[in-house]
């Protein structure tokens, strides 16, 4: 009778644990995107990453539709490069797309929006390994200021 | 003289005392595979973490709420109240959950699993085993063992989907944060594979450090009143201080380092 | 008891089969110490099979100790401890166990596990030990607790059993395996008149029945004479007598009189051992 019931409890705790992850899988967390299968990488060297990080998002016109996997800086010339995981669901961009990082809101975090390009004859489309040629640097407040400053200064004169 | 030798007196004992709790460790684990143990186990898993329930849930879903209102109160001057979903559940996932159900877990199974087995060991009931040539570390310690690294993780994610729970019901409900963006927002931002499966694998270690301490302390203990109360208070002491330390190396390891 | 009868007919024919040895536990020239204090200096006893043995002392001199020895629960310093022909000092864990099988040892509190019934307590090492199905079991667990009294008790919790009641039980626990030797630590201590003549009165009957070989390790004088066939007396780290009953009475050791009479001071001193006593008192006459 006693060993009965305790089955019965752990099985009712076992139960509560398994809503308890279904609530967090469908409900709390995203799958994250990945596995090699899925994606295909592409690189962007970029001359300024402001706050980017591994794992920040890539979007089209707001659509996420990979992940930043990895920055590293090429030691040749100096340049942060950008390593994006793109779905394979995602494919046949242009090779004239173009990256560019940019601030979801005010204050939130930064990630890579993604413009296709124009696709005519002769363009190919961007393969596994490519990197993007197209690419636009984040946008760094004191740069914007000194610029607006320095701009003002030459207007007054 | 006398202070070298009370420094080295004492860093011999605690050796020691690693060496024995390590040979206990080993022969719990190596007694797993016994199917004679498993009904045990789960008249363990009944003790240590059906009874752990009603604190676990109640405690999740406090902490969620207490989090939603601090959360909402510095997050509304921003303007970014919306971000109060992935703030509560990260928090819980990454932190809370774990860490306060491995606390928690300590003082109520922890303890009175301490408590149980130097009253066994008092009682001459281990002895006993060993007289009737049954290995106690195969009776006693493995089930028990196995039990508490079976039910922390389970009773971690329940504190963290309660918790989320409870900040949907002060955030949303209450404070009026809209249902959609606490969800969705949420949703975006926690990561399956980083958050929910790292928090899993903190709790997993915490239940083996605060498993193996309140049974160590148990079947290590001198078997007097007064030796088993110390036991049961070293239990506590030292599965929190070896939580909060531990807790601090797996966060850098996990989060911190890009 | 005709059901023991049944029990007894198969253990005799188990025992038959042996080679009839003389004593069942040898144990030679055996030092224990515990820290820095020698418990025990060399002593040598022999446990005869099929008999009762004493063994007696003053309390505090670790006759525990020695029924643990005998268990291979603590290994001694020097010296060799035989079961039945084989050292228990120089066998491997898995031996041990093996041994340990063949003997039972009833312990002061009775240590009945406390999560479970009388009952499933019996049941314990047959479950462990034996692959019987549960019919069998609650058979054997039935004549087991009738044989301590205790077939109505089966499903009582060990919390709620006298002291008495306790120990009656865990010595059904004991010979459920059918043992060969059963030890006994302090079967008497802290009972009242009526389970004392109890338990006594099982001691010998169960030994007598099942052809056991039990080792009792007592202060209790008076119960001891009436029950034990052979009785040793340990004081002072060393065995200070030794032979049945008359032989004990009759000795003109001052040691052993001291101890069956109860005096205060003796060969067996007062006073716990103090440096240079001399020396404290009267500054020092050497």
């Amino acid at each position: 009778m006693n060993k009965y019931k305790s089955e019965v409890l752990v099985g009712m705790f076992v139960v509560l644990t398994i809503a308890a992850v279904m609530l967090l899988a469908l409900k709390v967390a995203n799958q994250s995107v990945g596995g090699d299968g899925d994606t295909y990488t592409l690189y962007a060297k970029f001359d300024n990453i402001g706050g980017l990080k591994a794992r920040s998002s890539v979007k089209v016109g707001g659509v996420n539709v990979g992940r930043v996997t990895s920055i590293t800086l090429d030691q040749e010339d100096f340049t942060p490069v950008v390593e994006l995981s793109i779905l394979k669901s995602y494919d046949g961009f242009p090779e004239t797309s173009s990256v560019s990082i940019l601030t979801s809101g005010l204050l939130g975090e930064q990630y890579v929006g993604f413009q296709p390009g124009f696709s005519f004859d002769g363009v190919a489309n961007l393969k596994d390994g490519d990197y993007l040629q197209d690419t636009k640097s984040a946008l760094v407040l004191e740069d914007l200021i000194g610029q607006f400053l320095f701009s003002r200064g030459s207007d007054e004169e | 003289m006398k202070f070298f030798q009370s420094i080295g007196a004492k860093t011999i004992g605690k050796l020691t005392a690693i060496g024995r709790a390590t040979y206990m460790l080993m022969g719990a684990l190596l007694a797993l595979p016994r199917l004679k143990n498993i009904p045990l186990t789960i008249k363990q898993v009944h003790v240590v973490g059906v009874q752990s329930l009603l604190i676990i849930i109640v405690s999740g879903l406090f902490i969620g709420m207490v989090m939603a209102l601090q959360g909402y109160t510095i997050l509304v001057d921003y303007g970014a109240e919306g971000s109060l979903g992935p703030m509560v559940a990260l928090s819980l996932l990454r932190e809370l959950g774990p860490v306060v159900t491995a606390l928690l877990f300590a003082g109520r199974a922890g303890s009175a699993l301490t408590a149980e087995i130097g009253l066994m060991k008092a009682t001459e009931q281990i002895s006993s085993l060993e007289m009737m040539a049954v290995d106690p570390l195969r009776r006693i310690v493995a089930p028990r063992f196995w039990a508490g690294i079976i039910s922390m993780p389970m009773l971690a994610l329940i504190f963290s989907a309660v918790g989320i729970l409870g900040g949907h019901l002060v955030g949303v409900d209450w404070l009026g944060v809209d249902v959609g963006s606490y969800w969705s927002i949420m949703q975006s931002t926690v990561e399956w594979g980083e958050d929910v499966v790292n928090g899993i694998i903190k709790s997993l270690v915490f239940a083996l450090v605060v498993t193996w301490i309140a049974i160590f302390k148990g079947y290590d203990s001198i078997p007097t009143s007064e030796g088993i109360s110390k036991a049961t208070t070293e239990t506590v002491v030292y599965s929190s201080l070896a939580v909060l330390g531990l807790d601090f190396v797996l966060t850098a390891l996990m989060f911190g380092i890009e | 008891m005709s059901l023991l009868a049944l029990l007894v007919s198969l253990i005799i024919q188990g025992s038959i089969n042996k080679i009839a040895m003389d004593h069942l536990v040898e144990i030679d020239n055996l030092t224990f110490r515990r820290a820095d204090r020698v418990i025990y200096d060399g002593i040598t006893l022999s446990i005869p099979k099929g008999k009762i043995t004493a063994v007696m002392g003053p309390s505090g001199i670790g006759k525990t100790t020695l029924l643990r020895l005998i268990g291979g629960q603590l290994t001694p310093d020097e010296g060799d401890i035989q079961f039945d022909g084989d050292s228990i000092v120089a066998m491997s864990r898995k031996e041990l166990y093996r041994a340990r099988r063949r003997m039972s040892m009833l312990f002061q509190s009775g240590a009945l596990f406390t999560d479970m019934t009388v009952f499933d307590n019996v049941a314990f090492p047959l479950r462990e030990h034996t692959k019987l199905s549960e019919d069998l079991i609650a058979t054997t667990v039935a004549l087991k607790l009738q044989a301590v009294g205790l077939r109505g008790a089966a499903q009582l919790m060990p919390s709620e059993l006298s002291g008495g009641m306790a120990r009656r039980a865990a010595l059904a626990r004991a010979i459920a395996l059918d043992p060969d030797l059963i030890m006994y630590d302090e079967p008497f201590a802290g009972q009242d008149p009526i389970s004392m003549g109890v338990l006594v009165k099982l001691i010998r009957g169960l030994n007598d029945a099942l052809n056991l070989t039990s080792v009792v390790v007592t202060h209790d004088v008076t119960e001891v004479l009436t029950i034990a066939d052979y009785i040793y007396i340990l004081a002072d780290k060393r065995v200070i007598g030794e032979g049945t009953a008359q032989q004990i009475r009759e000795s003109d050791s001052e040691l052993v009189q001291q101890f069956l009479k109860g005096k205060a001071d003796g060969p067996v001193p007062f006073h716990y051992p103090a440096p240079d006593i001399e020396n404290t008192f009267f500054g020092g006459d050497k």
